[in-house]
């Protein structure tokens, strides 16, 4: 039966890795022949990736299902006592799982892509074909030749007595071993976060493999109109969107798991999910100017090439070992391989770049730093900026290490450049990446306002006046009621401005539409919205960062924490916050935990509001435990029990860690609007591009 | 389209030299934002020996220290939050623990040498989940006066028991 199913599998795999490179041999040769049935053999081969991979899949899923531990990679997350949904989430709980999980999210695209209608592309087909093949086939070698899920367990007989190793085929004289259980899944990874972070996490960065790839084939034919980037509009949006899902979910993770009462540590690995987002969330922007105006070709094709490599980056942190962080996999031998794909693969998309630089020229200059574009690529900089910023951070110990031959050559500088490691933390983060996020806010606001090609003061100002006038409310009122948190006022202003302003845009274009046409306002409201999809779903996405930022706000500015040991009945108080110690309570469960839980009476204002149960689990398989808040959650705050310790015997005292987070559910509540603003602007078109394009054709022929 | 009025005409020539100077006033903003925030909040990355090596000068250093735990002086007082445990020296280059054998080796053999420089560590909050015997402490802080290192962020990483695990399993 294990047999059967590692056969399968296995044999899945290694036929994908066979497919992959036939693909892009033919895709080679028949561009070279210019051969249009080998191009199109190479497209079937592209396609058959997503199924093959699929059995796969499949096939290591059901040996996690049916705890067949010889498979080393089943014994390692998984154990009897672990629910079916959690045996199938251990599919990315482990390193050679996941990096199948990541080949086969990858080949999802790489089939989606093969079945598009290629007739007014057929130039781009074979490089489209190769670059992503390319990228499919390094994440196979990967799995097939160092990491491979599917190597089995056998007990080996030697001199020096028995000994098991892990293989994929029967060593001489082994018999297969299975051990009596496996080792779980590490506790910390069982949320239900955890289902969905990753796989939004890695489809966030295989999508952005497509734009990369149009990218790249515009630059090795020369056809470098807008035409890729109308192709991979919609590409890009939805691989923004993922990208930015699998930062919401971890941070939610975080927030849950943890139990430090944050959502953001600016760990390596966080850092290394946010580089491509701060590449990614620019590209959308710029675009639009090389649409609209033809100009940013370079940068365009710049941030691109970057998010592609620095997603390769940002998998290779976590899975080489180089930096120690809290969600890093073990060192691994494939971390120089991660780096020579990285390499190689920004050394050929620069040399193209380099050579295809004179045609990326602008169509058209920019006339005034006054404008609706230089606005954008103001906000471009911006984000590259927090992008310098961080990676300097992600790279500090490797590179103050690496630069201690400088002090050695030069004595005069070597109190800075010692050769010792320097690492900074989240305060460094905060302090230099604040003012860059709290300008791009304010040109959240502004932007909107300001017209293409020039604006003038004046009619920024006859634009703006309206929206501010109002914004200025917010912090009138919270310095009446006592705020004498200034930098707090400030933001509270700034996300003020920006709510303003997204609101007034929709207020006026429908106004005017209602006007026009003496109908409702809500209908006009509705067909604006409908009509300009990418701009209004724009806006929606605007105005969920700013409700994030509203949470970001409250519990980075205004969290308040305190830790108390109290016996039982007595209470303990953070703010207008009381607390009763009621009970603990300790008992095994049946998937091999042995939880304490307190039951704690929250008062607020002296008003008994509710009982909160923060616990401790201890899991029996991975001796170790894990520490579960009890949170109530409301519009205004999250009030957050953590159980740090108890006497055992008596159960008469415990201590307990409160923190009082005010406004963080809006971060939560901002992503859902993020979400839909995202679907408003990505959502398939109903009707399709050729009927468009004749319709404007007719149009163009009746006024013409 | 976009209906934003007062639409005016292109003013002639680009006024390339303000962009430049746009761009370099924000790149001076990032390294000034750099270098400021270094200073305020960098921390030296040392291992056990080599904040030790440099005795006196190390103290009051904010440094980021990696070592083995050694299980048997964990104390924990939860009325004060107060977690008092000593480290051992492992090295820091993943090279040198590949040599040992990897992670958990190194720090078992760390935590069994007696001969290991030692460090003891107070650190005032939580305990730690994965706080135990031969895990992989980091510890942000500084080293008081009187040797005693003074945490204020505390991260641990438990390497897998499966290595060392299978014999045993095996023999059975």
């Amino acid at each position: 039966m294990v047999d059967t199913l590692v056969n399968f599998g296995l044999g899945a795999l290694v036929l994908t890795f066979v497919v992959s490179l036939y693909g892009i041999g033919a895709a080679v040769l028949g561009y070279l022949r210019k051969q249009d049935n080998l191009l199109e053999s190479a497209r079937h081969a592209m396609l058959l990736t997503f199924p093959l991979l699929t059995i796969s899949v499949t096939m290591i899923v059901i040996l996690l299902l049916q705890n067949h531990f010889e498979v080393s990679y089943v014994s390692q997350v998984t154990s009897r006592s672990m629910p079916a949904y959690l045996k199938v989430t251990a599919l990315w709980g482990g390193q050679p799982g996941s990096l199948l999980f990541w080949s086969w999210l990858m080949a999802i695209f790489s089939t989606m892509v093969a079945l598009r209608d290629w007739s007014r592309d057929r130039e781009f087909m074979p490089w489209v074909i190769i670059v992503v093949l390319v990228t499919l086939t390094f994440f196979l070698v990967l799995t097939v030749f160092f990491e491979n899920p599917f190597a089995r367990l056998w007990a080996v007989q030697n001199a020096m007595g028995g000994e098991v190793v892990e293989s994929l085929f029967r060593p001489a004289g082994a018999t297969l071993f299975a051990p009596q259980d496996g080792q779980g899944l590490n506790p910390l990874l069982r949320h239900p976060g955890m289902l969905i972070h990753p796989p939004m996490q890695y489809l966030g960065f295989v999508s952005f493999v497509i734009p990369y790839a149009f990218a790249i084939a515009a630059l090795i034919t020369g056809r470098t109109d807008t035409r890729w980037i109308r192709i991979t509009r919609k590409w890009t949006l939805w691989a923004w969107l993922f990208l930015s899902l699998g930062l919401v979910l971890g941070m939610r993770w975080a927030y849950d798991v943890l139990g430090w009462g944050g959502y953001w540590g600016w760990d390596p690995v966080e850092n290394a999910a946010l580089m491509p987002w701060l590449t990614a969330t620019p590209f959308l922007h710029s675009v639009m100017i090389q649409e609209k105006r033809g100009q940013l070709k370079r940068w365009n094709m710049i941030l691109v090439i970057l998010t592609y490599d620095l997603i390769l980056f940002g998998t290779f942190l976590v899975r080489s070992g180089v930096l120690s962080s809290v969600h890093a996999f073990a060192a691994s031998p494939i971390g120089p391989l991660f780096f020579g794909f990285i390499a190689l693969t920004f050394g050929v998309s620069v040399y193209l770049l380099t050579q295809r630089w004179d045609a990326l020229h602008t169509d058209t200059q920019m006339t005034s730093w006054f404008s609706r574009e230089a606005f954008f690529l103001l906000n471009n900089l911006f984000f590259v900026a927090i992008l310098v910023i961080v990676f300097v951070g992600v790279t500090y110990p490797i590179t103050t290490e690496a630069l201690g031959f400088v002090g050695e050559a030069f004595p005069s500088v070597s109190h800075i450049f010692t050769g010792q490691k320097v690492t900074v933390g989240a305060d460094w983060y905060e302090r230099a990446t604040g003012p860059f996020w709290a300008a791009l806010i304010f040109l959240m606001g502004v932007c909107p306002l300001t017209a293409w090609r020039i604006s003038t003061m004046k009619s920024l100002g006859r634009n703006i006046w309206k929206p501010t006038a109002v914004s200025f409310v917010v912090p009138v009122v919270l310095v009446a009621v006592g705020m004498r948190n200034w930098l707090g006022v400030f933001a509270f202003w700034l996300t003020a401005l920006v709510t303003a302003v997204t609101v007034y845009e929709f207020y006026k274009g429908a106004a005017a539409r209602s006007r026009r046409n003496q109908t409702n306002f809500f209908v006009e409201l509705w067909k604006l919205i409908g009509r300009n999809r990418r701009r209004y779903g724009g806006y929606m996405i605007h105005f969920g960062i700013v409700l994030m930022a509203l949470g970001v706000i409250g519990i980075e500015m205004f969290q308040t924490q305190t830790q108390a040991t109290i016996g039982l009945g007595e209470s303990a108080t953070l703010g207008e916050y009381d607390i009763t110690y009621d009970s603990l309570a300790e008992f095994d469960t049946a998937d091999n935990r042995n939880v304490a839980r307190a039951v704690v009476s929250v008062y607020k204002d002296g008003d008994r509001v509710g009982e909160l149960y923060p616990r401790r689990d201890f899991f029996y398989e991975s001796r170790q435990p894990m520490t579960i808040p009890g949170v109530r959650s409301t519009l205004g705050d999250d009030f957050y029990i953590i159980l740090v310790d108890w006497q055992p015997i008596s159960t008469q005292r415990a201590t307990f860690k409160l923190y009082h987070n005010p406004l963080v559910n809006w971060l939560w509540i901002g992503s859902f609007v993020l979400i839909f603003g995202t679907l408003v602007a990505a959502w398939p078109e109903r009707e399709n591009e050729a009927v468009r394009t004749a319709a404007h054709e007719t149009r163009a022929a009746v006024t013409g | 389209m976009e209906h934003l009025d007062s639409y005016e005409e292109p003013v002639g020539n680009p006024n390339r030299a303000k962009f430049i100077f746009g761009g370099l006033v924000i790149l001076a903003a990032v390294v000034y934002l750099i270098i400021s925030s270094t200073r305020a909040g960098a921390q030296y990355f040392f291992t056990v020996d080599e904040l030790m090596a440099r005795g006196e000068n190390a103290v009051g250093t904010r440094a980021k220290i990696s070592g083995a735990v050694i299980g048997e002086t964990i104390d924990y007082d939860a009325e004060s939050l107060t977690l008092r445990f000593t480290v051992a020296h492992v090295p820091a280059d993943n090279d040198l623990l590949e040599d040992e054998g990897g992670l958990a080796i190194a720090l078992h053999q760390a935590v069994t040498d007696p001969n290991r420089k030692r460090m003891e560590v107070v650190y005032y909050g939580v305990m730690p989940d994965l706080l135990q015997n031969e895990a992989q402490a980091i510890m942000t802080g500084e080293l008081g006066e009187n040797g005693v290192f003074v945490a204020d962020e505390l991260l641990l990483k438990c390497p897998t028991r499966y290595d060392e695990a299978l014999p045993e399993q095996s023999e059975g």
